[in-house]
């Protein structure tokens, strides 16, 4: 059986160059980057070499760039850290940022005092610029809008709305976990303050992340300690993880110019291929301005998690944003946020493609996909041919 | 998260379709819920002598509309109303804790159907436990679909009519 992974959103594999990168680091290298003698100077060459790569791969200073656990960590460093050197004032975020972001801003409004404004976002998930700019007032201090949606793949313009919070005097941080290593970005060219990103969605290990921080922007710690990470991340380092997350970036970075049109094709050829083959079938999202990699659908009179199993006896793993194929069981609040009802929500499904896709996994998944919605729709009492 | 017996009911479900000319149909659930099952049945000499099911939903709303159809397939009625969500569930080898609830009404459906039956046939005496069965049923899809409603959108129980809105598609 062929074996087609279409959940690079959710998670890559780890690059092998990225593997033997790590490794000396998980064997004989185990120095604490923290000590004098050499085995820990090591460690410390290696974290400097790691925070090197992901600077120039952000267009970043190394002194702007705070290693995490991962993505949500960093998002909070980011929300949580700013607010704690402040009073409670007002924060403004888009309708469809990951939890990581909207459950931190609802824990700042419930528990610290925060007011917190949800900016909407178009049929295309596209943040709604004017009610964006709209939303700020004079005690507006920072704003979290996501550079890539996880869900349905749409980028935002946040250059715009970096330099709209910067008129109105806040602080802009973009949670830039899907994109980075997808599409090109540049701290400096964005205009953002703050920016999120992860080491396992662009084949880096799991449990490591980081932020950037621009020079002058001052958050207080979540995690305290022994001063780590310029005070700002306390713990000490995971080397291998922060070797691997350097390497990585670089090479997603390298790749990005030959990757990022290419996968663009696949994607295409899968978004016109489910359309012209399946009935009563919508694309979430719009069709340009989304991740190359991306291509999200609803499909009508079937549930995705149903889907996702059906695929999954065929060698192909892809996600759905139905409240039964989430820990939640709500269904997406981006899909819900977008403008359709619960029920697209339920029969959406999403598929990430990734550097090891090829074309013969996208005709594959066509000829496999249409059998898929036949046999459930027969099983439907919402399908009248059924 | 399944069972292999979950994963098989679900891979290969059991009496898929809809009976010719049914005795008696019980449906419940709401495609704003994302669960909705459709029994319909066959009675002969106070027997279930067929049933079958369509179910719009997850792996465990499939399994169990496919397990229950099995469980009562040749059984007296009260047999059949013996047979609980709970007991299904059992059958299955577990579910899922958070599938439990929201996806395990099959049992629910088929007492409805039975209740349906019952009242066509215009038996005098109605079966308490049918009744009873058939109001908890509505009880827990209601309940169920809280986070619909919490969502902005009006819960009723589903009729035969096709649910959800066509703008949803482009």
């Amino acid at each position: 059986m062929r074996d087609v992974y279409f959940d690079h959103a959710a998670t890559t594999g780890v690059d092998p160059r990225v593997l033997q990168k790590m490794l000396p680091y998980l064997g004989d290298e185990y120095g604490n980057p923290s000590e004098v003698h050499r085995r820990g100077q090591r460690a410390r060459a290696a974290v400097d070499e790691a925070r090197a790569q992901v600077a120039s791969a952000l267009g970043a200073d190394e002194r702007e760039i705070v290693f995490t656990g991962g993505g949500s960590e960093s998002d909070t460093l980011a929300l949580v850290g700013f607010a704690q050197t402040q009073e409670p004032a007002h924060l403004i975020v888009s309708a469809v940022e990951h939890p990581a972001v909207m459950e931190t801003a609802r824990y700042l409004q419930k528990q610290v005092g925060w007011e917190v404004s949800v900016v909407p976002v178009d049929a295309g998930g596209h943040v709604d610029v004017d009610a964006y700019a709209a939303a700020f007032r004079p005690d507006t201090k920072i704003v979290s809008v996501m550079l890539a949606n996880n869900v349905v793949g749409t980028l935002q313009p946040v250059a715009e709305m970096a330099g709209i919070a910067r008129e109105h005097g806040a602080l802009f941080h973009t949670d830039a976990v899907q994109a980075v290593g997808a599409v090109p970005v540049d701290v400096r060219e964005l205009g953002v303050d703050l920016l999120a990103f992860s080491g396992h969605k662009l084949y880096g290990p799991k449990g490591v992340g980081g932020l950037f921080v621009r020079r002058g922007v001052k958050l207080r710690p979540v995690i305290h300690g022994g001063g780590q990470e310029r005070g700002l991340r306390s713990g000490t380092e995971n080397v291998p993880g922060i070797v691997g997350l350097g390497e990585a970036t670089r090479l997603a970075v390298e790749a990005l110019p030959v990757e990022a049109p290419r996968q663009s094709a696949l994607r295409d050829r899968l978004i016109d291929g489910v359309l012209s083959s399946i009935d009563e079938v919508g694309l979430l999202g719009d069709r340009n301005g989304r991740l190359p990699g991306n291509a999200c659908f609803t499909i009508r009179y079937i549930e995705g998690e149903s889907m996702v199993l059906k695929l999954d006896a065929f060698g192909i793993a892809v996600s759905s944003g139905s409240a039964c194929a989430s820990t939640s069981l709500e269904p997406s609040h981006v899909i819900i946020a977008m403008g359709y009802d619960p029920v697209a929500a339920h029969g959406s499904l999403r598929l990430t493609l990734g550097r090891e896709n090829t074309g013969e996994d996208v005709e594959y998944f066509l000829e496999v996909f249409p059998k898929v919605v036949e046999q459930l729709r027969a099983m439907s009492p919402l399908y009248a041919k059924g | 998260m399944y069972s292999d017996l979950v994963m098989d009911h679900f891979a290969n479900p059991r009496n898929v379709g809809e009976v010719e000319d049914p005795d008696g149909v019980g449906e419940i659930g709401n495609p704003v819920c994302g669960d909705v099952m459709r029994l319909t049945i066959k009675v002969g000499d106070g027997r279930i002598s067929d049933v079958k099911f369509k179910t719009f939903g997850c792996g465990a709303a499939v399994a169990t509309s496919s397990m229950v159809t099995e469980m009562v397939k040749g059984k007296t009625l009260q047999e059949a109303l013996d047979v609980s969500n709970k007991t299904v569930a059992e059958a299955l080898g577990g579910l899922p804790p958070a599938k439990m609830h929201c996806s395990n009404l099959a049992a629910d459906a088929l007492h409805i159907a039975i209740d349906d039956y019952l009242d066509r046939s215009g038996v005098a005496v109605r079966d308490k436990l049918a009744e009873r069965a058939a109001a908890d049923a509505q009880a827990d899809s209601l309940e169920c679909c809280q986070q619909g409603a919490e969502a902005g959108v009006s819960c009723t129980l589903a009729t035969s009519e096709r649910g959800g809105d066509p703008k949803a598609l482009s």
